[in-house]
């Protein structure tokens, strides 16, 4: 497990699009055009395509040179906490009737995934001479691991929230401006995550010269999905190993949340090219795959949910980490070629999750990967006997409050 | 498409170009208000913009993700999203239209996508519009669309950066139709206290590649600055500003507006 850390497994070089066979991966480089077959894509005012040509040779540049990668690792594992352990949940796994197994990115430094994305940004910032990170925020996570890293490496630091999400999630506003980055409530638009990104842009737009856009999932413009998917590669990597280690060989099933998708496509990167079979669990509000048609909004073609002239909707979900309309184009690749799945849960199903993990394992897990457990949970009796692997993205601590008044409500915690 | 092959593509310019080279060699220096289509007024701002002296019109079809656009335009979107304003019911209100200048929209790719290039393209047309300016489609991505543009006969107007590489520019002004539009500052639309430096800066780049009209636009927000503007540019955008009059004080007072623009650019 250790190993897997700091070597650089053929598989996880492959992903970068060096000229191995491997780089045929299921999920390989984009295009040159950054395509995922019809989607991605560069679709940003003229003002920041150069930007995003600038930030994909940074990053092929850093991304080849062996000192980045290596400060990158180390970090992650000196500061962020890597390699997150795997967790066998028997108690779920006696109720269920399956095997269930559970990458524990909730126990990183920030309390999810985001670091590993956050971590390889800002030291790509740092590289290319920007002094100042912008980040869009959802649930507040993303946005806490940026104002970490920014204060690990100095940096100026503003992130957008929605100002719907601002209330909901008022401990990470707090963590956020503890950290010394400034958080501005967006109060545009549906004052969610879409309306955060519309405003990380705008200001980007403005300030592209001294200023990084940390984007914090698989989304937006060409380089973003495949960058921030490459520095998520890390968990599938380790997941993989980590599997095999305990079971001989790769689950029967990869489970994750999806809202834009960097935890998903993170943990699918580990066993796309294998036989596992691949769910990216959206929340039935902002089912993007699911319900959603071709669009281009946020820099990318991808499965959009739109009205019937081609309005964006707003998504609602109870998670604001997956409240987003959109989804990162390489799933909506991976959806239309079949090698993944996207089925939606319900905001009852993903509240009854949250209090089951909570009980039966002692995890209480973000709002987010209750989704992705809740859809295990309606899918067991179809999976008996069969190992399933559930990329447990975050800790539940930030939905706590919400949940006070939501279980409080329903008579299930007094 | 290389700037040989967009300059052999067309023969002949669109209803847009021809009437904005002909004002250029005349002398005008060109000005070009935009209103949000669907906001409350907005027609009688358009035909009291033309009445003003505006050379041609853009209308703006309000989207849900407006991400070139600062605040003010923001609002006005917002506000005609509420009442209703879709691109179907814009394009119905400028077909009724007679203002005696060339009308351009200005909306964002996604409405452009879900309709289909074609569709997007002859809908405009048969609305009267000659134009259209999709800010979120930036050149590199534009090939399909200029394409389809080009095919239905509607002028597909590009935009230029300050950021935009010089080995694009060329290519860039090439494949734009009825002007090529320069984004005069780093940022989105809204008035500032001053012109930026990168205003005349990017006019003066596009003019030494193209003979195509020039105009300047996001971030000209008084008649001085349009004067100011003008002294490298072939004409100006002015959008914040009229949407900002339009909100608070009606359509005429944009006719009061457009006007002190036209005489500070023809004796400025």
């Amino acid at each position: 497990m250790a190993a897997e850390t700091d070597g650089h497994t053929p598989g996880s070089r492959s992903v970068m699009g060096e000229p191995t066979p491997s780089s045929r991966s299921v999920m390989g480089e984009p295009t040159t055009d950054g395509r995922f077959g019809e989607f991605g894509g560069r679709f940003v005012p003229e003002t920041l395509v150069a930007a995003c040509e600038e930030l994909e040779a940074a990053f092929r540049e850093a991304w080849a040179d062996p000192a980045f990668v290596a400060e990158f690792e180390t970090t992650l594992r000196d500061y962020g906490g890597r390699p997150s352990p795997l967790t066998e949940c028997r108690n779920l796994s006696s109720q269920l009737g399956v095997r269930l197994l559970v990458k524990r990115e909730d126990l990183n430094h920030t309390g999810s995934h985001k670091i590993n994305n956050v971590i390889g940004q800002a030291l790509l910032a740092q590289r290319m001479g920007k002094t100042r990170l912008v980040a869009e925020t959802g649930a507040g996570q993303h946005g806490v691991a940026t104002a970490t890293a920014a204060a690990l490496l100095g940096m100026e630091c503003k992130v957008y929230m929605g100002a719907v999400d601002v209330d909901r999630q008022a401990l990470n506003v707090f963590r956020m401006r503890l950290l010394g980055s400034e958080v501005e409530s967006v109060q545009s638009g549906s004052r969610t995550l879409k309306d955060a990104v519309n405003e990380a842009l705008r200001d980007w737009v403005a300030t592209v010269e001294n200023t990084h856009y940390c984007l914090g999932s698989v989304m937006g413009p060409h380089p973003y999905p495949w960058m921030v998917r490459t520095f998520h590669h890390v968990l599938g990597d380790e997941a993989a190993a980590q599997c095999k280690d305990l079971t001989g060989g790769d689950p029967d099933v990869v489970v994750a949340c999806v809202g834009g998708g960097s935890n998903a496509a993170g943990i699918f990167s580990g066993f796309a090219d294998g036989d596992a079979r691949l769910v990216g669990v959206e929340p039935a509000g902002g089912a993007a795959v699911g319900r959603g048609v071709p669009g281009v909004v946020h820099g990318m073609t991808s499965y959009l949910m739109q009205d019937e002239v081609g309005q964006v909707m707003e998504a609602e979900s109870i998670s604001a980490g997956l409240d987003y309309p959109g989804v990162g184009p390489e799933h909506a690749y991976l959806a239309a070629i079949g090698r993944a799945e996207y089925p939606s849960v319900t905001d009852a199903e993903v509240v009854e999750a949250f209090t089951l993990m909570s009980r039966a394992e002692g995890i209480i897990p973000a709002l987010e990967c209750a989704h992705a457990l809740a859809w295990i949970v309606r899918a067991a009796p179809d999976m008996q006997g069969q190992t399933v692997l559930m990329n447990l993205s975050g800790r539940g601590d930030k939905d706590v409050d919400q949940m006070m008044d939501v279980l409080g409500m329903h008579g299930i915690v007094s | 498409m290389s700037a040989a092959e967009a300059s052999t593509q067309r023969d002949s310019f669109g209803a847009l170009e021809t009437h904005l080279r002909a004002r250029r060699e005349s002398g005008a220096k060109l000005l070009v208000p935009y209103v949000t289509g669907g906001y409350q007024g907005w027609q009688r701002a358009v035909e009291a913009a033309a009445a003003a002296g505006a050379d041609a019109i853009e209308i703006g079809v309000p989207f849900s993700d407006p991400v070139m656009d600062g605040p003010v335009i923001q609002q006005a979107s917002t506000a005609a999203l509420a009442d209703g304003a879709t691109p179907a019911s814009v394009l119905e209100e400028a077909r009724e239209l007679d203002t005696g200048v060339p009308h351009a929209v200005m909306t964002y790719y996604n409405l452009c996508h879900h309709q289909g290039h074609e569709r997007f393209a002859s809908a405009l047309l048969d609305a009267g519009v000659c134009a259209a300016i999709l800010p979120d489609l930036p050149y590199v991505e534009a090939g399909p669309w200029l394409e389809a543009a080009a095919e239905t006969g509607l002028e597909a107007i590009l935009l230029a950066a300050p950021t935009t590489p010089e080995h694009r520019l060329a290519d860039l002004c090439g494949a734009s139709r009825g002007f090529v539009y320069a984004v005069g500052l780093l940022g989105v639309t809204g008035e500032r206290s001053a012109l930026a430096r990168t205003a005349t800066e990017i006019a003066a780049r596009c003019l030494a590649v193209t003979d195509r009209p020039v105009l300047t636009g996001v971030g000209i927000g008084s008649p001085s600055q349009a004067v100011e503007a003008c002294e490298v540019s072939d004409g100006v955008i002015i959008g914040s500003a009229v949407v900002r009059t339009l909100m608070s004080d009606g359509p005429e007072a944009v006719g009061e507006l457009v006007a002190s623009y036209r005489t500070a650019l023809d004796h400025g």
